[in-house]
């Protein structure tokens, strides 16, 4: 059998691989790579940088698909020299392969510009999945990264940093960012867009030297001016990696030089990817390296005939909530139209580039939701003649669905995986698929750049039987993050307002969803010490009581316990008379609910009653329905008054991701009904049982046992443990009983009951902290936080009738 | 049309609102930074109070049921039905926020 052996186990080397394998072909493969993982998706190391995903996510092909295809995998190793004479390639290692066919996949690596003091530690590139682990391990709050170059990778570093807390600045050569794709203008307003996210970008500045003792501590530049930097990201463009190609004795210019069939000037040797120059071009984009496989697998299996044809260069730029396309020719030329469009308030700038009525090139920055039709004007070359009007805007349709109608079966949708729209649906037929996972397993569509997942998303809306739209995971689509990455962004960037969060990381403008979900944030990361902004907070915690269908309010004063006393009804009762209350009526959880109230009746009806708040109309901590307990229960084991009061006083006037109901019984009988609470205790003879994760609403679910205890003290630290860590991870509006099975009640034990002691302590002081700096929101009518929080405006003049 | 006085600016928080009840009517106000807009205070679809809402750029978010509606225009934007509130004009006189009645409304009054 003859012995294929590819040198580079990056994606356009085993894309080709998987295509070869296609024409099962009688070779023995073996693929060497000088990384050591296995084959990845290396467009989204930005997005790992960024946190969106994980490392292994990324993973094209693990070890199971090497063994099922019979491939022998050598990663770690680099090939350093090629004896054709003997066919051996002969690694660092110190082994020798021998070959009948030598494909070299050597991608490329980052330039290096001539830069004093390189050498130095804290300085590193951006090209590998090594260098994102790296750059992660270093991206702390507050270290200050310098990337130089403001290229699409540079940016992405930038960004990357940023999120991760970094203070991050841009050093681009140029005048104008992303140069090779953009033009000035374009420039501009990405590079104001990228400021507005908190990245500093200074255009136009050569950097002359590293500074610093072992390791960096600033840059220097050409003009004399230096900054400081912990971090320096070098970033400045790729070069072929092609010693490999003149160690075969092939031509090569710029990269290896192939002809149409991928061939070089040997037979025996092959190049794709990176690495190889095709009628004068290098590319560094995925979907040509993947077609350059295709071509190259036919020709090395005896199939000649397809051939490679040059391809039009168009690249996006992977940054969340940066919008920027570019495809083509994009430099202005004579005889070329300019279709321009620009909306500086908004962001929005689009130009097309038209010759003959063909589209040649295109810039999109801002809103990039029409990338796919030009590029198929682009890659079809069709005649623009009859649209002239509709350039920049889709000529409006009344069918939804002829998009997706209008595209021949034969055109490619997933230009990266070489997917085309007749294979999609055959798959969407052939295996029942539903969702867009489903599509991405089963055809790879949608899994390189991402760019066409909205079509497919359309596909699949269109053809398949019950097409399920997968819950995205953002939280609105004001901020395009999860939660969970905002609160990271939140305490890395030290974000304090909602309207800091809304202009940096999202539109600057917010809804009724993420506006509450924010203020909750910024609440419980700060502990109470943020800039509180009630303007985004729902009516209920502007005005403190529970708006109801009539526009009126409820009252629930705090009774702690559900112990009141004889004054106390009798204030309630006084209060009922005198506010007109439609209703007083006890409700499931021992609380009394005065329905009815005028907002601007509400500081009174405080004053007069007295108490304070028992945020019945918030996601915060309800009342502690207790039973009877010792005191005078004859069954009773355990101070369930007492303890339910106290575990009321210790967290009360707190907020939570959303409510959270309490329950303590004095035993097993659980009168209380403990275990269908957020947070339970159940006392025992002898022991308290601490239950979390409860429900008796929408859904009805036993609680889990968190742990089981002794004393009443350690009762309630292990409460005040799990309410915590619960405001800190759950999602806004996420009940205890759906993060408890999210998370799982082990790794909850784990973090909180049989957490560190640093770690249980930091927990407590954090809710310390909060709990110092909350108050009974009523104190409000008082000293409300405006003067006319609860009042309904009178017109200075009464209008004459 | 007429100008009534309402009150002075400072009595409109930034992106909240606030109810005037001007001739019988109950008016939202809202303050939106750059300028403030005001719209019957009730939502077309169960009567919500629309000062009460969560302000979204122009838009105010009935705190009953969600209904999203324009300020500037009175559409309801979502859900996609065809009802709207009744809009008013408003200006800024020596800090002052001035409310324009339409003169019909006060005949028929």
């Amino acid at each position: 059998m003859e012995q294929l052996l590819v040198v580079g186990n990056g994606m356009a080397g085993v894309a080709c691989v998987e295509q070869i394998l296609k024409y099962s072909p009688d070779l023995e493969i073996t693929v060497f790579g000088d990384e050591t993982h296995v084959n990845y998706n290396r467009i989204m190391l930005s997005s790992v940088l960024a946190g969106e995903k994980d490392a292994d996510e990324i993973t094209l092909n693990g070890w199971e698909w090497y063994q099922e295809n019979g491939i022998q995998l050598r990663l770690g190793v680099r090939i350093v020299d090629i004896d054709m004479r003997n066919r051996l390639v002969k690694g660092d290692d110190g082994s020798q392969t021998p070959f009948d066919k030598l494909l070299i996949a050597t991608g490329s690596s980052p330039f290096i510009p001539r830069i004093e003091g390189l050498d130095k530690d804290g300085v590193l590139t951006f090209r590998n999945l090594d260098d994102t682990r790296a750059l992660i391990e270093r991206a702390t709050t507050g270290v200050r990264a310098v990337v130089i170059g403001g290229g699409l990778l540079g940016l992405e570093a930038a960004r990357g940093l940023q999120v991760r807390g970094a203070e991050v600045t841009v050093v681009h050569l140029l005048d104008s960012l992303m140069n090779v794709q953009l033009d000035d203008s374009g420039g501009q307003y990405l590079k104001s867009r990228i400021e507005q996210l908190g990245v500093r970008v200074l255009t136009g500045k050569s950097t002359k030297a590293l500074l610093g003792n072992g390791h960096v501590e600033g840059v220097c530049f050409e003009d004399g001016e230096t900054m400081h930097a912990d971090l320096v990201v070098i970033a400045a463009g790729i070069r072929p990696n092609v010693e490999l190609g003149r160690k075969a004795g092939v031509a090569v210019n710029r990269g290896i030089v192939v002809n149409d069939y991928m061939e070089t000037s040997d037979p025996r040797v092959f190049a794709v990817g990176e690495c190889v120059e095709h009628n004068g071009q290098v590319y560094g984009l995925v979907a040509p390296l993947l077609e350059q496989g295709k071509v190259l697998a036919a020709t090395l299996t005896g199939n000649r005939g397809p051939q490679f044809a040059t391809w039009t260069p168009a690249a996006k730029l992977k940054i969340m909530g940066v919008e920027v396309f570019s495809a083509g020719e994009v430099r202005e030329k004579v005889g070329v139209d300019v279709v321009r469009y620009e909306d500086p308030s908004l962001g929005i700038y689009k130009k097309l580039l038209i010759q003959d009525h063909k589209l040649t090139g295109c810039i999109l920055i801002g809103d990039a939701s029409d990338s796919h039709r030009y590029m198929e004007w682009l890659r079809g070359q069709t005649d623009l003649q009859v649209r002239r009007r509709n350039l920049l805007f889709p000529e409006p349709v009344a069918d939804k669905g002829i998009d997706v109608a209008e595209i021949p079966d034969s055109e490619t949708v997933c230009g990266c995986m070489g997917v085309t729209k007749g294979a999609i649906i055959a798959s969407i037929h052939a295996n029942g698929l539903n969702t867009l996972s489903q599509l991405k397993s089963a055809t790879r569509a949608s899994t390189g750049c991402g760019s066409c997942t909205e079509m497919c998303q359309r596909l699949l809306k269109a053809v398949a039987r019950d097409f399920e739209e997968e819950k995205k995971k953002v939280l609105c689509g004001c901020l395009l993050f999860s939660q969970e990455n905002l609160r990271e962004i939140v305490q890395s960037q030290k974000l304090k307002s909602v309207q800091e969060i809304l202009d940096i990381y999202g539109n600057g403008v917010g809804c009724e969803i993420c506006k509450p979900a924010l203020s909750y944030m910024v609440d419980v990361i700060w502990c109470g010490d943020h800039q509180e902004d009630r303007s985004a907070r729902f009516i209920n915690d502007r005005v403190h009581a529970n708006i109801q269908r009539d526009g009126t309010f409820s009252v629930v004063p705090r009774i702690r316990g559900g112990v009141t006393s004889p004054n106390e009804l009798r204030r309630i009762a006084d209060v009922a008379d005198k506010y007109s209350v439609k209703m007083v009526k006890i409700t499931g959880s021992q609380r009394i609910d005065l329905l009815g109230i005028k907002k601007s009746d509400l500081p009174k009806v405080w004053a007069d009653l007295g108490m304070p708040s028992g945020q019945a109309y918030t996601k915060g901590v309800r009342m502690v329905k207790t039973c009877v307990g010792t005191e005078f229960c004859r069954y009773g084991t355990q101070d369930a008054i007492g303890t339910g009061v106290e575990l009321e006083r210790r967290l009360e006037n707190l907020y939570t991701p959303h409510k959270t109901k309490m329950g303590v019984a004095g035993c097993p009988r659980n009168c209380a009904e403990a275990t269908v609470k957020d947070i339970g205790l159940v006392g025992q003879e002898g022991s308290w049982q601490v239950v979390v994760g409860g429900a008796a609403g929408k859904s009805v679910r036993k609680a889990d046992l968190l742990i089981t205890v002794q004393t009443s003290e350690e009762a309630l630290e292990a409460a005040m443990l799990f309410f915590q860590y619960y405001r800190e991870n759950a999602n806004y509006l996420e009940r205890t009983y759906d993060f408890v099975e999210r998370f799982g009640i082990e790794k909850i034990r784990k973090e909180t009951v049989y957490g560190k002691k640093e770690e249980k302590k930091a927990l407590l002081s954090r809710l310390q902290k909060s709990k110092l700096l909350s108050k009974d929101a009523w104190l409000e009518r008082d000293q409300p936080v405006h003067p006319t929080q609860f009042v309904q405006i009178e017109p200075m003049e009464a209008a004459l009738v | 049309m007429r100008w009534i006085q309402v009150s002075k600016t400072d009595n409109f928080p930034l992106k909240e609102g606030r109810c005037v009840t001007i001739e019988g009517e109950d008016v939202a106000v809202f303050n939106l930074g750059d300028r403030f807009l005001a719209v019957d205070n009730a939502c077309p679809h169960r009567g919500g109070p629309l000062c009460d809402g969560i302000v979204s750029g122009d838009m105010v978010i009935c705190p009953l049921h969600n209904y999203k509606i324009s300020l500037e225009t009175g559409e309801v934007k979502k859900p996609d039905v065809p009802v709207r509130v009744q809009t008013y004009e408003t200006r800024v006189e020596n800090g002052v926020l001035m409310i324009a009645v339409e003169m019909e409304q006060e005949i028929a009054a």
